[in-house]
């Protein structure tokens, strides 16, 4: 059995009087990969934003690798090895490829940065790219600079908010690819296409109106009615 | 390593300038290379790091005027340069850790602020820092390394070593790792946030550095000319560095020197021309912010010249 890497307890945020997260248990297996699912305005984002330390939470604890990180700000909780990508592309559009990985790269202090930064554009397929400014790629590749970017701090948990919207099939193949390779790295996915969340996830967590509706394996999620319900728009089929 | 070529050609010109200027350019070429420092100082904050602060002044005056008072206490130039560049770093590292709560305007409000503030204090406590009229530093203590600074070509020579090593380090420090992650904060700060760069202590460690560069500034100005004053803590000293580095260039490494240059020979023709060459001076900003709104350098650059350091 693997150790629990990651573990949230009651986390609670509300926004006036919307609760967008409203008392969620959260765990992480080291290793695994896990998907966040659930209809827009779920709080899908907003409970990632709280494990990644964007949000400060009302009420809860976050524990990661044993320890309290509830308070941590968000930049150390990225020391600590949780990394977070973007749902709307967040690049240095002004810099070249090559400056946006770097940036992420030399993190770890490689001695030597250009064939690090390399290895990493080569993970993503933008090694033909390192010159080019990256607010001039095409959507599709700055989805994958972006991604690019989280992979390159070798985080021990990688947070992907809907890392596959944008991209072409191709490209979709691709990153299940890249998502596979991952050795050691507990990926928490919030995705809207079902089929990148049925071929990669290990377990599923339906959020719905901030709250868990459900978690389990895929084959447990697939045949539960009330996330069958939530999903088909019948919210009051999940009281 | 190629970007050394256009800084030590740079470097040798301005040199070479130093024996064949006319004793009067001359002394206005001490002037710029002098305020380039302070401007360079000022593009590490704005240039680079994308920090407006609108009070840099502040630590321009204050490096001069730790640097003259120790003088005329009896220091000697060397560590009288010293303290004043002691003093830039200090002013800015305690003003930095308040101005940086806030950001955009807000930043720019309360380093203006703290500028004014230091200004009225200087003119209050007149009795010791001289007040409106300042005082002038005895030319038998401007000596540096035996050289007599009262005299133009020592002084040319020391305000040319400075420029020199500012312009050498601003070089190193932007084309370093921790120079990429100070222009990440220019362009993005929250994915900087998220790549686990802290933009607080990042953001103050260049507030820190450009203030070094703004006291060393001050205080060189003050020994190289001979006179410390409140004056060169007006508002005027907060928007000259900017004005240069807007016009050389934000975000390059020659922009602050070509800014700086070009406005001391842009006020000295037009006052041949008019009685009122900072009418002149407007005009120019005006076209430049409408035509090259990157700055000289930084529109030559955008345009293909990627070379431009």
């Amino acid at each position: 059995m693997a150790a629990v890497i990651l573990e949230a307890q009651g986390l609670s945020r509300a926004f006036g009087g919307l609760r967008a997260v409203d008392n969620v248990d959260l765990t992480l297996q080291e290793g695994e990969v896990h998907a966040l699912i659930g209809p827009n305005g779920a709080g899908k984002t907003t409970l990632v934003s709280l494990l990644s330390g964007r949000l400060t939470p009302d009420a809860g604890h976050i524990r990661f690798d044993g320890q309290d990180i509830t308070r941590l700000p968000a930049h150390a909780r990225v020391a600590r090895g949780i990394a977070y990508t973007f749902q709307i592309t967040s690049i240095y559009a002004g810099l070249s490829v090559f400056d946006n990985l770097a940036l992420a790269v030399q993190r770890s202090r490689p001695r030597d940065l250009t064939a690090a930064v390399q290895a990493a554009a080569l993970r993503v397929g933008l090694e033909g790219e390192l010159q080019a400014e990256a607010g001039a790629l095409s959507y599709g590749h700055q989805r994958l600079l972006e991604i690019g970017m989280g992979l390159a701090l070798a985080p021990r948990l990688l947070i992907l908010d809907e890392p596959t919207q944008g991209l072409a099939n191709g490209e979709i193949n691709d990153f299940l690819t890249l998502v596979r390779g991952l050795k050691g790295t507990t990926v928490l996915l919030i995705e809207h296409n079902m089929d990148v969340v049925m071929a990669l996830a290990d377990r599923i967590t339906v959020l719905h109106f901030g709250q868990v509706l459900a978690s389990g394996s895929p084959a447990a999620i697939r045949a539960d009615a009330a996330v069958q319900a939530a999903y088909l728009g019948g919210a009051d089929a999940a009281d | 390593m190629k970007a050394l070529v256009p800084h030590l050609a740079v470097l040798v010109a301005l040199a070479a300038m130093g024996f064949l200027l006319p004793p009067y350019h001359h002394g206005m070429m001490a002037r710029v290379l002098v305020m380039a420092v302070f401007a360079i100082g000022y593009n590490i904050a704005f240039g680079y790091t994308g920090l407006l602060s609108l009070g840099h002044a502040l630590h321009f005056c204050a490096g001069m005027m730790a640097c003259g008072i120790a003088m005329r206490e009896g220091v000697a130039a060397g560590p009288a340069l010293m303290l004043g560049l002691a003093a830039g770093g200090v002013t800015a590292l305690a003003t930095g850790l308040l101005a940086l709560r806030t950001a955009g305007v807000s930043f720019m409000i309360v380093t203006l602020m703290f500028a004014q503030a230091f200004h009225l204090a200087l003119l209050y406590y007149g009795g010791f820092t001289g007040g409106d009229e300042g005082f002038p530093l005895p030319g038998a203590a401007r000596r540096l390394f035996g050289l007599d600074l009262t005299q133009a070509g020592p002084r040319y020579a020391v305000a040319l070593v400075l420029f020199g090593l500012v312009l050498l380090a601003q070089w190193g420090l932007v084309s370093s790792r921790f120079g990429r992650s100070l222009i990440a904060m220019r362009e993005n700060e929250e994915r900087s946030r998220m790549l686990g760069y802290n933009p607080f202590t990042t953001k103050l460690a260049a507030l820190v550095i450009s203030g070094l560069c703004a006291g060393i500034a001050g205080a060189a100005y003050g020994v190289l000319f001979g006179y410390v004053g409140a004056s060169f803590g007006t508002t005027q000293y907060s928007i000259l560095p900017m004005l240069y580095v807007l016009l050389g260039g934000a975000g390059t490494t020659l922009g602050p020197l070509l800014g700086a240059g070009l406005m001391a020979w842009l006020i000295d023709a037009a006052s041949g021309l008019t009685d009122s060459p900072l009418a002149v001076i407007g005009v120019t900003l005006i076209g430049l912010v409408v035509f090259a709104p990157r700055g000289i350098l930084g529109t030559l650059r955008q345009r293909g010249q990627k070379w431009l350091p």
